[in-house]
């Protein structure tokens, strides 16, 4: 079955992705003590405060240059300088992002000379530097942002002396997940950056007073350190290389990467901790070798309601990737694989592994929702998972969701679902193999009923 | 340099459009740029025309511009059809950097062409999104030629997002409108009791609430702008003989350019709150001057409002003495809560709005108690300082405001197009107060206060 992308479509129906400014905040929000400004108009910001801040429950400040008629046609510096300057006035950032938007870039604003100025202007020394970021929304989808948004920051990376550390560098995940991938960091003593950081930020508990600047996040001074780590542990197999921090650590400052899937499923779990052990020389914990041995005892529980799923796996690549080849693992074979993004990697990834198991699956890139569901129901997918903007899957066409992924507006709870690690694997299991019986048992009867029974004799005649 | 408690500021660019009742003579400022780099709640110009226009349940809502502005506007809002689905579809020209350089023109109107092959709507409206605005597609010749080309009437929305804010996007959705309008046939019946209703996107079912109040008073609704609408409703807007209009900050201009062009007059009502329902239901009643409407706008209103306000009356008691921050889109909305936290027996301690008009800001100075702080496109910081200062209780806001005030121990108020429960009429009077209810009476504030130990 070939791939489908969609590059000569003349138009999107009901997307599957934001754009990369939207990606870009996330990161920002995981480094510690920082802002974010967005140079375009004022209703950037806004939607995508509004769409994070549902996902997670959380305040999103994000500042804009609220740019008007008079800034677009003469330029919006101006604007610029003075939002940097009331955004410093009321939140004392220690790092502050400028991404851009559609608008800025192509009325043609140069950010990085703008920021430099500024800098200069204000005598603002070595504290809060000022990252530039060009995303453009028409430049690629959140996904992409995100991962440039990233690497730009790792661009504040020194050439430091050689330390222990390891540089751990996350996709877009939950909160909950960050603190498991910390917890098995941990568990295996390793010590490590990790860039970005948006357990504590972006899940805060509840306490007084209300800081309008979370504590946690990655510290400034462990981005420095970063060009001097032992090794980058990245997940991030689906990043195109041009985009990727993992990559120009090693080539600027020569730190070995390993890139590798989120830790998700038994495989992928398996290889981080495996790399973690080989890195640090450190044997894996008793801990950590009983939780793989409950998911053990998990995935051969419910293998055979699993085997009855046939999947429709939907969102960022790197996620959805994921996703797929621990349904592989567990016999919930994907029939669709979608993502909106524009890439090749998914498919080079998932390939073989469905190659083995005889699985024929449609990949399909920079996907609209009308396709992803159009295909789900022509390949008889009965499990849908993904984020929110999957709903229609189920309201219109019956099929199940169970979401995963960002954003989730219509449920409680995005940031809390954890499914990475051993344990996080099997609660992402359960969750789908009881979305999956209760779809049997709410049907099983009728569906019997209609399929068998033909009657009493005395009124089979009608 | 340690991390610190950041300062309470409030930018003295920012003065003018906040004061306190009693303590500031001067008028309050609105409707101006926001200030950049203070983190307004505002949207754009394009959400102002996306939030009007996207309840026209029939309609391709094709939005020309990069995938963003379309994915942030897809199917988010609480407005119900009692037909058509189409709205409910979020449509992008998806632009592309090629496009970027290249222009736009051509794709759009490949993309109405194959939508209306593949949808076969009677309208579709194009938005215009910040890049087009730059590029200078000509959206108007791309519209006129797809129009003619498939004999349907294709829109455009001006709404580039710099040009203003969500105001002008309101005013955007209105010109669109003035265009579906057709002019009437001749002079309504004479004696004919046929009204539009404009201001209502039929959340939860509002305008239906409100369409069968009408109804038992013996008055017909002609159409309503926009919730629940469809095209060929809508061209027939100008056979009504009266326009009553709700949500003023986007409906007012409209209500203005109808009675220009077509005469006919319009009253402002509220269907928010027992007293706001009945008062509005007596004026349009004794606007027709007929003895047989008002005598059943009575008969009905003693009926709901006798339910309703022994309801309320269980609330109040309950109720009585918290205080109520409120800060919402636009004023109506704002001097209707005022009024209706009244009725439960709450205190407005602060309101604002993000496009409050300066005559909804007189009406709201006037309302509302001494030492009430009225402000005007706020920001977190402000919402934060006046909420504590003045000891809120409660706020009522949109999904941004919400965790903002859950962070903050105060209970909250979705008052927005989101929800998914009608606030209108006498059973939205009791809705609400159930729900303010639901918020300051739950039991996990007890747990707020204190620690483990």
């Amino acid at each position: 079955m070939s791939d489908k992308t969609a590059h000569c479509r003349n138009y999107n129906e009901n997307p599957c992705s934001m754009c990369m400014p939207m990606g870009g905040i996330l990161p920002f929000k995981g480094i510690g003590q920082s802002m974010v400004i967005i140079h375009g108009s004022q209703g950037c910001s806004t939607y995508m405060r509004r769409h994070i801040a549902e996902h997670f429950n959380e305040p999103i400040d994000v500042a804009s240059s609220s740019l008007n008629e008079k800034g677009t046609i003469y330029g919006g510096e101006e604007n610029l300088k003075q939002g940097l300057d009331n955004l410093i006035k009321a939140y004392r950032p220690r790092v502050i992002g400028v991404l851009t938007t559609c608008l800025a870039e192509t009325i043609g604003e140069d950010i990085d000379r703008i920021a430099a100025e500024y800098r200069l202007e204000r005598g603002l020394g070595r504290e809060c530097p000022i990252i530039a970021v060009p995303t453009p929304g028409y430049g690629g989808t959140h996904f992409e942002g995100y991962w440039l948004a990233l690497k730009k920051i790792a661009g504040l990376a020194g050439r430091v002396p050689e330390h222990s550390r390891l540089n751990v560098i996350i996709p877009n995940l939950s909160p909950a997940d960050i603190r498991e991938i910390k917890r098995i960091l941990d568990l295996m003593e390793a010590e490590y950056i990790l860039l970005p950081d948006f357990s504590d930020t972006l899940d805060r508990p509840f306490e007084r007073p209300y800081k309008k600047l979370p504590d946690g996040g990655t510290k400034l001074s462990d981005i420095t350190a970063m060009g001097g780590s032992r090794a980058t542990i990245q997940m991030g197999t689906t990043v195109d290389e041009s985009v990727s921090p993992g990559r120009y650590l090693e080539k600027e400052f020569g730190v070995p990467l390993y890139n590798i899937p989120v830790p998700m499923g038994i495989e992928s779990t398996d290889l981080f901790v495996s790399l973690l052990s080989r890195i640090t020389g450190h044997p894996v914990p008793d801990e950590l070798a009983r939780e793989r041995g409950r998911l053990l005892d998990c995935m051969i529980d419910s293998h055979k309601y699993n085997f009855r799923g046939r999947s429709v796996i939907f969102g960022e690549p790197e996620l959805v990737s994921a996703i797929a080849a621990t349904c592989i693992e567990n016999g919930i074979f994907p029939v669709v694989l979608a993502t909106g993004s524009k890439t090749e990697k998914m498919s080079l990834l998932l390939r073989p592994r469905l190659a083995e198991h005889h699985v024929k699956c449609l990949f399909l890139t920079e996907a609209d929702f009308f396709t992803i569901r159009e295909q789900s129901v022509r390949l008889k997918a009965n499990i849908a998972i993904g984020h929110s903007d999957g709903r229609y899957l189920t309201e219109r066409e019956g099929i199940p969701l169970v979401r995963a992924g960002f954003p989730i507006h219509d449920r409680v709870g995005g940031q809390r679902l954890l499914s990475v690690g051993y344990s996080g694997t099997t609660m992402f299991l359960d969750r789908v193999t009881n979305t999956l019986l209760e779809n049997k048992y709410r049907n099983y009867r009728s569906s019997m009923y209609r399929k068998f029974y033909r009657g009493d004799e005395k009124d089979t005649v009608r | 340099m340690q991390p610190e408690k950041t300062p309470d500021t409030v930018f003295e660019e920012r003065k003018d459009f906040i004061l306190t009742k009693g303590k500031h003579k001067q008028q309050l400022k609105c409707d101006a740029d926001s200030l950049a780099g203070c983190v307004s709640q505002r949207a754009c110009v394009y959400c102002g025309a996306r939030v009007v226009l996207n309840p026209i349940t029939d309609a391709v809502h094709l939005v020309h511009g990069p995938i963003g502005c379309a994915s942030y506007t897809w199917d988010i809002r609480g407005s119900l059809s009692s037909g058509p689905e189409l709205y409910r579809f979020s449509f992008s020209t998806d632009l592309k950097e090629e496009d970027i350089i290249f222009g736009g023109e051509k794709k759009l109107a490949r993309a109405i062409d194959e939508l209306v092959g593949k949808y076969h709507p009677g309208l579709v409206l194009v938005y215009s999104t910040c890049i087009v605005g730059v590029i200078g597609d000509d959206l108007e010749a791309v519209c006129r030629a797809a129009s003619r080309r498939h004999g349907i009437e294709v829109i455009p929305v001006q709404s580039s997002g710099f040009i203003g804010n969500k105001s002008a996007g309101y005013r955007a959705a209105c010109d669109a409108l003035l265009r579906i309008i057709r002019p009437p046939k001749g002079k309504g019946l004479p004696g004919s009791r046929s009204i539009n209703y404009l201001g209502d996107f039929n959340l939860a079912g509002e305008v239906w609430i409100i369409k069968d109040y009408l109804r038992q008073m013996g008055v017909d609704m002609n159409v309503s702008f926009t919730g629940d609408s469809r095209y060929e409703t809508l061209k027939g807007a100008a056979g009504a003989s009266l326009n009553i209009v709700q949500c003023a900050g986007s409906m007012i201009y409209l209500a203005n350019k109808m009675e220009e062009l077509y005469g006919i007059p319009f009253l402002n009502v509220s269907f928010l709150g027992l007293e706001d329902t009945a008062q509005s239901l007596r004026k349009i009643a004794s606007w027709f001057g007929d003895g047989g409407v008002a005598a059943r706008a009575e008969e009905l209103i003693e009926r709901e409002s006798a339910g309703a306000g022994k309801r309320l009356e269980w609330y109040r008691e309950r109720l009585q003495g918290k205080k109520a921050a409120v800060y919402v889109g636009g004023g109506f909305k704002a001097i209707s809560l005022i009024k209706q936290f009244r009725e439960i027996g709450i205190d407005v301690v602060m309101i604002g709005t993000q496009t409050g008009r300066k005559e909804e800001y007189e009406t709201i100075s006037e309302l509302v108690d001494e030492g009430t702080v009225v402000l005007d496109d706020a920001n977190p910081s402000e919402l934060e300082k006046f909420m504590l200062e003045k000891g809120a209780h409660l706020l009522v806001g949109g999904v941004k405001e919400r965790p903002l005030a859950y962070k903050l121990g105060v209970a909250f108020i979705d008052h927005n197009h989101d929800r998914k429960h009608p606030l209108s009429g006498f059973v939205g009077a009791v809705n609400f107060a159930g729900e303010v209810y639901s918020t300051l009476c739950s039991p996990v504030w007890k747990y707020v206060g204190g620690g483990i130990l």
